[in-house]
C-alpha cells in the first residue's frame, strides 16, 4: 500500500471571502486523480461545510487531507467556542448563527447534516471553549452492487 | 461520436509559425506546446474557443472552410445567415442588399439563424420547468463551453441541455419548408456562414448526435468583405428578400449576451468571456453557487458579436442587433407566432433533442485513482523544484504543466531553464547540453544569431 498523500491549509476564522480555498483545492485533486464525478460532489459538499463552519465559528483552524487508493480522510481542527451539545448540532434546522452571518447565506443549521448525509463516517469531538474536531471519511470508488 | 479525433477548426500552419507562444500562454485548456519552434495542439484538449487565433502576430493559424463551389453540388442552396453579420454592417447596407449579395454569389434561399430561436425559446423554458432536479442547467448554444464542460468540468455535463442550437433548428426548418414545396431531400444544401471556429468544429464532428444536418461552412470573413465589396461598388442588383424576416425582438438578440438568460423561467445569468466562464464554473463546481436555473455561458467577450470570424467592433455590432430588436419591438403588427416556423414547430420539436453529452476529462493523470495518486505525488515532487514563473521557455504553459507534461513522458524536466543552472553548477550539465535543449525546444534558427 502507498503512502497516502497529504495536504494542509490553514483556515482563518471570520474570514468569508476565503472560506471554500481548501475545498477547491481538494476538488482540484480529486478531479485529477479520476474519481466518479458523484463521489467529487459528496466530497465537495463536506468539505465545505466543513471548512465554513471552522470560518463562521473559530478563531483559527487547520484542514488536513489524507488521500490513498481507497479512500479520503479530511480532519478539521479548529481552537474556538466547541460544541456544547453535538447531538442538538447534528440536527437539521438548528444552528447558533447571527442574523448576519444568515444574511450572508450561510448558518442555515444544515452544515453537519449536510455532511453526515454524503459523507461514509463522520466523527466530531468538541471541547467547550477550547476546540473541535471533525473527521470525515469518503470512500473513492463507488460500492459495487 | 462517429469518431474517436476531434476536428478542430483550428489549423496551426507550421510554416508561418514563428514559435513566439503568444497562443500557448492564452489558451485556457493548456492545449499548446512549443516543440521545434513551433506550435504544437494536442487535440483532445482543444475547444475551439480561438483565443490563439487572436493573438497570433503571423496568422499562422488558420481557420478551415468549406471549397465555396461546393455550395453549386445542390439545387436548392440555402445560406444560414447569422443576425451578427448584418449587425457588422452599419445601417445604411439593409438585410435587403446584404441579402441579394449572397443570392448573386449562388445562393438560391437565405433564412436567418435565429429563426430557430423561435422554435427553441419556448421548447427550452419547458425543459427547465420539467427538470427541477437540476440546478442550473446550462445552455448548449456555444459549442466551444460545450467542449469545454466535457473536457474541463466534466462533474457538470449533465447539467447541459441536451438540445440543438438555433442554427441546426432553422436549418432542419427551411429544410422541411423546401421540402414541402417539392424539393427533395438531397438537393438540399445547408450553408452556414460562421462567425468562429467552434462552430465550425460542431458541425464537422457534433456533439451528442452522429452527423450535423449542416452541409457545409462559410466563413464569416469572407461573406463580409464579399458584401461590402459589391456594395461599394454599387453592383447589387437582385434585391430579394428572404422570405418572412419578421424575428421577435428575443429572436434578433439570442446570440447577444443575455440573449437566453433574458427569457429563461425563473433566475438566469449570463457570462462571457472563456475565462470568466470557466472562474465561474470552478464556483459553482465547489458548491459555493445556488439558486441559479440557467446559465447562459458564451465563450466570446460580447458573445457571437465578438466571433473570433467577425470584423467589425463587437460592440456597434451589438449596439445595431439591440436597435433592429427595438425597431421589431414596434412593430405591433408582428406576433410572436406569426413567423412561419411555428407551423413547422411539431415536427421540429421531434427533432431538437441530442443525445446526453458525455464527459471526457483531459485533467484525470491515469485511468485508475491508484495510477493517478502515484503520478500526483511525482508533480507535486517536480513542484518543489521548479520555479513557479511560468515563463514558458521549456516550450509548455506554466511549471505546473511541464512537471505534469514530464510525468506523462511528453517532457524532460532538464528543460526548465532554472534546472538548467542549477545542474550547471553542480557540475553535472553543460553549456553545450542547455543549447541542444533550447533547439529542440525554439528550433535551431532562434540561437542562430549574429551579434554585433
Amino acid at each position: 500500500m502507498m503512502e497516502p498523500m497529504h495536504m494542509q491549509y490553514e483556515v482563518e476564522g471570520g474570514n468569508f471571502s476565503k472560506a471554500g480555498f481548501a475545498s477547491s483545492e481538494i476538488k482540484k485533486v480529486l478531479k485529477q486523480l479520476n474519481v466518479d464525478a458523484r463521489i467529487i460532489k459528496r466530497i465537495v459538499v463536506s468539505s465545505y461545510e466543513a471548512e465554513v463552519n471552522i470560518v463562521a465559528h473559530a478563531y483559527s483552524g487547520k484542514v488536513k487531507a489524507l488521500i490513498d487508493n481507497e479512500k479520503i480522510e479530511l480532519l478539521y481542527m479548529d481552537d474556538g467556542p466547541g460544541i456544547p451539545d453535538i447531538e442538538k448540532a447534528m440536527q437539521a434546522g438548528f444552528s447558533t448563527a447571527s442574523s448576519e452571518v444568515r444574511e450572508m447565506g450561510f448558518g442555515a443549521g444544515m452544515g453537519l447534516p449536510n455532511i453526515k448525509n454524503n459523507a461514509d463516517k463522520l466523527e466530531i469531538s468538541s471541547e467547550v471553549g477550547k476546540g473541535t474536531q471533525v473527521r470525515i471519511l469518503i470512500k473513492l470508488t463507488p460500492e459495487i452492487g | 461520436m462517429s469518431n474517436n479525433e476531434f476536428h478542430h477548426a483550428l489549423n496551426f500552419c507550421k510554416d508561418t509559425c514563428i514559435g513566439c507562444s503568444h497562443c500557448m500562454k492564452v489558451c485556457p485548456t493548456q492545449a499548446i506546446r512549443v516543440r521545434g519552434g513551433k506550435a504544437d495542439l494536442m487535440p483532445n484538449r482543444c475547444i475551439d474557443c480561438g483565443e490563439c487565433y487572436r493573438v497570433c502576430p503571423v496568422e499562422a493559424i488558420k481557420v478551415e472552410q468549406d471549397d465555396f463551389d461546393l455550395i453549386f453540388n445542390y439545387k436548392y442552396r440555402v445560406a444560414l445567415v447569422p443576425g451578427v453579420l448584418l449587425g457588422q454592417l452599419a445601417e445604411e447596407i439593409n438585410p435587403r442588399q446584404i441579402y441579394s449579395v449572397l443570392m448573386e454569389m449562388g445562393f438560391t434561399h437565405v433564412c436567418e439563424v435565429e429563426t430557430g430561436a423561435e422554435i427553441l425559446r419556448n421548447s427550452m423554458a419547458d425543459y427547465i420547468r420539467q427538470h427541477p432536479e437540476t440546478r442550473p442547467l446550462i445552455s448548449a448554444f456555444c459549442p466551444a463551453i460545450v467542449r469545454l464542460i466535457q473536457v474541463k468540468f466534466p462533474s457538470l455535463v449533465n447539467h447541459i441541455i441536451p438540445m440543438k442550437p438555433p442554427l441546426d433548428v432553422a436549418g432542419l426548418y427551411y429544410k422541411e419548408l423546401l421540402i414541402r414545396r417539392g424539393a427533395v431531400a438531397d438537393e438540399i444544401g445547408l450553408f452556414y456562414i460562421t462567425p468562429c471556429a467552434a462552430k465550425i468544429a460542431a458541425v464537422k464532428s457534433p456533439v451528442g448526435e452522429e452527423k450535423s444536418i449542416i452541409n457545409g461552412v462559410i466563413n464569416m470573413d469572407f461573406a463580409y468583405n464579399k458584401v461590402l465589396t459589391t456594395v461599394k461598388q454599387s453592383k447589387a442588383h437582385s434585391c430579394i428578400l428572404p422570405e418572412d424576416p419578421n424575428l421577435t425582438p428575443e429572436a434578433i438578440l439570442w446570440s447577444l449576451t443575455t440573449g437566453e438568460s433574458s427569457v429563461m423561467p425563473g433566475r438566469s445569468l449570463a457570462i462571457d468571456g472563456i475565462n470568466n466562464v470557466i472562474e465561474f464554473l470552478e464556483e459553482l463546481e465547489n458548491e459555493e453557487v445556488s439558486d441559479i436555473d440557467f446559465l447562459e455561458l458564451r465563450s466570446c467577450d460580447e458573445s457571437c458579436a465578438g466571433g473570433i470570424l467577425t470584423s467589425a467592433n463587437r460592440f456597434f455590432t451589438a449596439e445595431r442587433l439591440r436597435n433592429r430588436a427595438k425597431i421589431s419591438a414596434l412593430d405591433a403588427d408582428r406576433k410572436e407566432e406569426r413567423h412561419s416556423i411555428h407551423a413547422f414547430s411539431e415536427v421540429l420539436n421531434e427533432k431538437l433533442r441530442i443525445e446526453n453529452i458525455k464527459p471526457r476529462s483531459m485533467l484525470k493523470l491515469d485511468e485508475n485513482i491508484g495510477g493517478a495518486l502515484a503520478k500526483m505525488k511525482k508533480v507535486n515532487e517536480l513542484m518543489e523544484i521548479l520555479p513557479y514563473v511560468d515563463c514558458g521557455i521549456c516550450g509548455s504553459p506554466t511549471c505546473q504543466s511541464l512537471a505534469e507534461d514530464v510525468v506523462r513522458k511528453e517532457a524532460d524536466i532538464s528543460r526548465c531553464i532554472f534546472i538548467q543552472r542549477i545542474l550547471e553548477q553542480k557540475g553535472t550539465f553543460t553549456r553545450q547540453e542547455s543549447i541542444e535543449i533550447m533547439k529542440e525546444i525554439w528550433g535551431e534558427k532562434k540561437l542562430d544569431k549574429d551579434l554585433k
